[in-house]
This record gives C-alpha cells, sequence and structure tokens, in this order.
C-alpha cells in the first residue's frame, strides 16, 4: 500500500492552485495511493539496464528551422483575457504591501 | 524601506570568509523564439509576437528550434563543458503571471551542458577559475510592468500589467559551482566573471549581449562563513543584477549587509533579494519556501534532444578563438602598454580597432582616433563609437594623414564629414577643399607678404633670434585659413627671411 496522505494531496492541491473538498481529497488520497503502486509494480520489473524513459516515442532530435512565422494579432491574443489595458494584460497586484 | 546596517567592508572580510555562486541568463538571438515561430525581437509594440504556443493556450505545441540547440551547445562548448549525449526539457510549475503556461519549459535532471570551467583574470592579474555546473536551456518570461504603488516597484503595486512578446524567447543559464576562496577579490570575481560571459558570447554570436537590454541577466548567490568555521552560511540569491557594476555592488552589498546581521546575533533567511540600481540596496522578495516546490516533471510534448558526436564536434570547429587568449594575442601585436590596451578593452572598441588595423592603420593612430576623437563624438552623440564611422573609414582616414594630406586639425574636419554622411574621406577632402597646401607656391607668396608687413620681426628672424618667426608663422596660418602644414610653414620662413630685402616696404612677390 502506497504512503499517499491526505495532507500530501492538500499541499499539493495547494501548490497547484486547486480548491479541493474534504471528500475530494478523502477520494484523490486513495487514487493517487493506487497510481503511485501501480508504477512501483512496473519499478519492480524495470532492471537497471532499462533506462528511465519520458516519453513513448523513440523519436529525439525532432527540430523546426528559425524561420518566423506570422504572430497572432494584438486583439486576438488579447481576446480571452479577463482584463487588459491598452494592448497589455491587466492582472491583479501580485505581491501584498510588506 | 529600513536602511540595513552594514558592515565595513574590511572588517567583514576579517570576520568571515564570502563564498559566491552565479547564475547568468543569456538570451539567445535566434530570429525566433525557443519553441514557437513568433519573432525574437526587443522593443516591438507590446504583445505583437505571441501565438497560442507561447500564451500556453489549449492547442498550442512546441517545436524545438535547431538554431537556439546549435547556439546552446557552442555556448557549452565555449565553457568548456561536455554536451550530453541526451537531453531533455522539464516543466517549471509556478504560478505568476510572467507566464501565461504556468509553467517555465526548462531542464532539470539532464541539462545540455555541464562539467565547465572558466579562468578569468583581475587586474591584479590574479587569475581565478569558476567551475561551471551547468548549462541548461528555456524559455523566457514575459515583462510585467508594476502600476501604482511607489515607483514601479513591485511592492504596493495595484496592478501589473503583462507584454508577452519575450515570453517564450530562448535562454541558456548557465549555474556555477560554488566559488570559494574569493576574499576580498569577491565583488570584482563576481564583475569579471559576468563580464567573461558577455564576451564569449558575443565572440559567438549567439547574443546581443547588452545587458541594458537585459540579455545577459545575474543572479548573485552570497553567503559567509565564519571564519574557523567549515559550515556553509545561509545564502541569499540577488536576482535582477544586470550591469557589470552592479554584480560588484550587490555582491559588495550582501556581504557587508550579511556581516552586519551576522555580528549582531542574527539570522540570513534563505531569500530572494532585489538589486536597486537606483539606490545601490537589496532589499528582501519571496522566502524560499512551498512556492520553490517546482514540481518538476519531463515535457511531455518534447522528445529528448541527443546530439550525435559528429554534430558536437562540428559545431566545436566553429569556434572562435577564446576572447582571453585574442586579447593577449593582440595587445602583443600592438605593442600596446596595459593601460592603452584596457583603454581599447573598456571602451569595446577591440573588433574596430582590429579590423581599422587589418585595413592599413598603425596601430598607435588607430587607438588614438577611435578613443580619443571618435569617443568623444559618440559620447556627446549618446551612440556607440562603432556606430558613427567604419574601420575602412578609419583606416582612410590616418592614411591621409600619413600621407601629408591632413593634418590632425583639419582630419577631425574630415570625420566630421564622414560621420554627416558626406562621403570617404578623400572625397570630404575633395568636396570640402581640406587638404593641406602642399604647393609651395601660395605659402610662399603669403610668407613674403606677411614678413613684409612685419620688419621688425624680419629682422629679429635675421639676428637670429628664431623663436620670433612664430608672430610670422601664425599670420600665414591664418591667411592659408589653417590649411598648411605648420612644420613647413616654418621651414619656408626661416628659409625666405634669409633672402627677405629689408625694410623695404611692400616687398616685390619672388619670381
Amino acid at each position: 500500500m502506497s504512503e499517499i496522505t491526505a495532507e500530501q494531496v492538500a499541499h499539493l492541491a495547494n501548490l497547484a492552485r486547486i480548491d479541493l473538498s474534504s471528500a475530494e481529497i478523502d477520494r484523490l488520497t486513495v487514487e493517487l495511493g493506487q497510481i503511485v503502486d501501480s508504477v512501483a509494480k512496473v519499478a519492480e520489473v524495470a532492471t537497471p539496464d532499462v533506462p528511465a524513459t519520458s516519453h513513448p516515442m523513440p523519436l529525439t532530435n525532432v527540430f523546426r528551422d528559425d524561420v518566423v512565422v506570422p504572430s497572432l494579432t494584438v486583439d486576438q491574443a488579447l481576446s480571452g483575457a479577463p482584463d487588459r489595458a491598452g494592448d497589455k494584460f491587466r492582472v491583479p497586484a501580485i505581491l501584498d504591501e510588506e | 524601506m529600513a536602511k540595513a546596517e552594514l558592515m565595513d567592508y574590511d572588517k567583514a572580510l576579517e570576520l568571515f570568509e564570502p563564498v559566491l555562486g552565479f547564475e547568468v541568463h543569456v538570451e539567445l538571438n535566434t530570429k525566433t523564439k525557443m519553441f514557437c515561430g513568433c519573432a525574437n525581437e526587443f522593443g516591438s509594440g507590446a504583445n505583437t509576437n505571441t501565438c497560442p504556443t507561447c500564451l500556453g493556450l489549449p492547442g498550442g505545441l512546441p517545436q524545438v528550434n535547431r538554431q537556439a540547440i546549435e547556439s546552446s551547445i557552442r555556448l557549452g562548448l565555449a565553457l568548456g563543458c561536455e554536451i550530453a549525449e541526451t537531453s531533455r526539457f522539464a516543466r517549471k510549475n509556478y504560478f505568476y503571471p510572467d507566464t501565461a503556461k504556468n509553467f517555465q519549459t526548462s531542464q532539470y535532471d539532464e541539462p545540455i551542458a555541464f562539467n565547465g570551467q572558466l579562468t578569468i583574470e583581475l587586474e591584479s592579474g590574479r587569475q581565478v577559475t569558476v567551475d561551471i555546473e551547468r548549462a541548461h536551456m528555456e524559455d523566457d518570461a514575459g515583462k510585467l510592468t508594476h502600476m501604482g504603488g511607489a515607483a514601479g516597484r513591485i511592492q504596493g503595486a495595484d496592478y501589473s500589467l503583462v507584454d508577452y512578446n519575450r515570453g517564450g524567447v530562448p535562454l541558456v543559464e548557465i549555474v556555477t559551482q560554488m566559488i570559494e576562496g574569493a576574499e576580498a577579490d569577491a565583488p570584482e570575481i563576481g564583475k569579471t566573471y559576468v563580464a567573461a560571459i558577455r564576451e564569449i558570447v558575443k565572440a559567438l554570436g549567439v547574443s546581443n549581449a547588452r545587458m541594458e537590454e537585459g540579455n545577459v541577466r545575474c543572479d548573485a548567490n552570497v553567503s559567509l562563513r565564519p571564519r574557523g568555521s567549515n559550515i556553509l552560511g545561509t545564502r541569499t540569491e540577488t536576482k535582477n543584477v544586470n550591469s557589470l557594476r552592479s554584480v560588484e555592488r550587490a555582491v559588495r552589498y550582501e556581504i557587508q549587509r550579511q556581516a552586519a546581521l551576522l555580528t549582531a546575533g542574527g539570522t540570513i533567511t534563505q531569500e530572494t533579494r532585489h538589486w536597486h540600481e537606483d539606490t545601490g540596496v537589496t532589499s528582501a522578495g519571496r522566502p524560499k519556501s512551498d512556492a520553490d516546490d517546482y514540481r518538476y516533471f519531463p515535457e511531455p510534448d518534447l522528445v529528448p534532444v541527443a546530439p550525435s558526436r559528429a554534430w558536437v564536434e562540428e559545431l566545436r570547429a566553429t569556434l572562435p578563438e577564446p576572447p582571453a587568449a585574442r586579447r593577449k594575442r593582440l595587445q602583443a601585436d600592438w605593442g600596446f602598454v596595459n593601460l592603452e590596451f584596457q583603454d581599447v578593452v573598456n571602451s569595446d572598441l577591440l573588433d574596430v580597432m582590429e579590423a581599422t588595423i587589418a585595413a592599413g592603420a598603425p596601430a598607435q593612430a588607430a587607438r588614438k582616433w577611435w578613443t580619443g576623437e571618435i569617443a568623444r563624438l559618440a559620447n556627446a552623440a549618446g551612440v556607440t563609437a562603432e556606430s558613427l564611422v567604419t574601420p575602412a573609414q578609419v583606416a582612410a582616414l590616418i592614411a591621409l594623414i600619413t600621407d601629408g594630406t591632413l593634418t590632425d586639425r583639419l582630419a577631425r574636419q574630415v570625420l566630421e564629414g564622414v560621420i554627416a554622411g558626406e562621403g570617404t574621406p578623400s572625397e570630404v577632402v575633395a568636396s570640402r577643399g581640406l587638404a593641406v597646401v602642399s604647393d609651395d607656391g601660395p605659402l610662399i607668396a603669403a610668407i613674403d607678404e606677411a614678413l613684409a608687413s612685419q620688419p621688425d620681426v624680419l629682422a629679429k628672424i635675421r639676428d637670429g633670434k628664431v623663436q620670433a618667426a612664430g608672430a610670422v608663422i601664425g599670420a600665414v596660418m591664418k591667411a592659408m585659413r589653417g590649411q598648411a602644414d605648420a612644420a613647413r610653414v616654418r621651414e619656408l620662413v626661416l628659409e625666405r627671411a634669409g633672402s627677405a630685402p629689408v625694410e623695404q616696404a611692400p616687398a616685390e612677390p619672388a619670381e
């Protein structure tokens, strides 16, 4: 059984800015635990000669040429923004007064 | 903000050993961003260079810029690094409006370059080898402008504005190992190290390397270890140190601030500090905390970068001569003493000097013009010297002085004409009629006239009072509107005085 705790889930939710109810935290604690257990199973059969992988496709070096393509217009770029000021995105104050 | 107590610098060094570390971010000068085809340019209208990928909109997919990879590998090689056989990108997750993606695409456990070394030389001649831990690739953040509150600072701002043009621009972050044994040289080591990085990326041509435009940015880590202790002190990371002088000042300031705090029984908080260029102080930013749990994970939308050894060697073959070695070679070639050479280096004139000398100008003459008159004009106009004239034009100007066509004074007028866009130095000489009058005819006429109108002077010269000739030379130069070689005028004055009739005015012009 994994050692995922409700505290860890709450901490993670906080870091990810996800507002979870205590019922959701309980459910996710169990589900995340099962995922960690499953990954641990894979780790059991993966011997040291099997390198860690981050991508299912056996591909490397997929590059594009350094050529400019048209960007969005300013209005397109700002169209989904909750607020704007001129051509810039407007966001709430970031830090409180110290 | 309360002003921090500072300990006298020498006293601080007596009690503590400073330990340094630097993170230098270099913005690459690729045409496009790291992961999308938006233009990478400074100074465009706000949010004109954005797309779904760099704005983190649904459906955006990153694609790696080959040129950025090549530049990163070349930079890694120039820093003496090993280049990874496989390297990959990772997401560094954080919430801050400078990125719309809510993560920075960076590298974590598999940087493109690692284990390098850079040897720098201080003004005293002391050599310091800085070990480079890694140089990894990442994308830059957007630019925030804080509105309201005190003078554009983040503290107390009412709201902030974001321009994402810079978001997604390719960066290489160069991270040093801990630098110990810096001692009192710590501030100079910081400045010299960042200067060396700047010089290298410029020589490689991978960055515009303009610190004032943020192409090269430094975070300075400083901690103090009490003398006789082997336990490292808590470090602070000062951000936003964006000029060479600031690096030096910020390191010195942190040493003095931390020393005062520790001696008074306080503790150093591990935190990010902001450098304030205007007041020369650092102020506390956010403390390191849970917020620094970045939950890195491999970027699922990008495949690994696995540069073949052949590719790496091909790129290694494109490396320029290391700047430090080049400086040594040029100083020896030019025969400059340290002061003369430093003058050229500090004015950022090495390239134009080299080109001017290659175009045939003697080294000392090239130095005199570039660091003298041209630098003065550039300074007055608030532009760089090399934006005013080309090395070829300067070499041509110097050639005209050497062959006697121009005096230094006339050459300055020709230079003005060249800068004003009137053509090559020869063309300006012709169009402004500035050549030294080398045909003796008009000169002799002017001299005879001057001698005849000053018979007392003539008498003195004939009596052997050669210094009296000055008055005549002055009159002649005036009559010639300066377009005469003073040495030749003096020669001719003495010659004519010897044969001129005395007290017989007006004199007949010589035949």
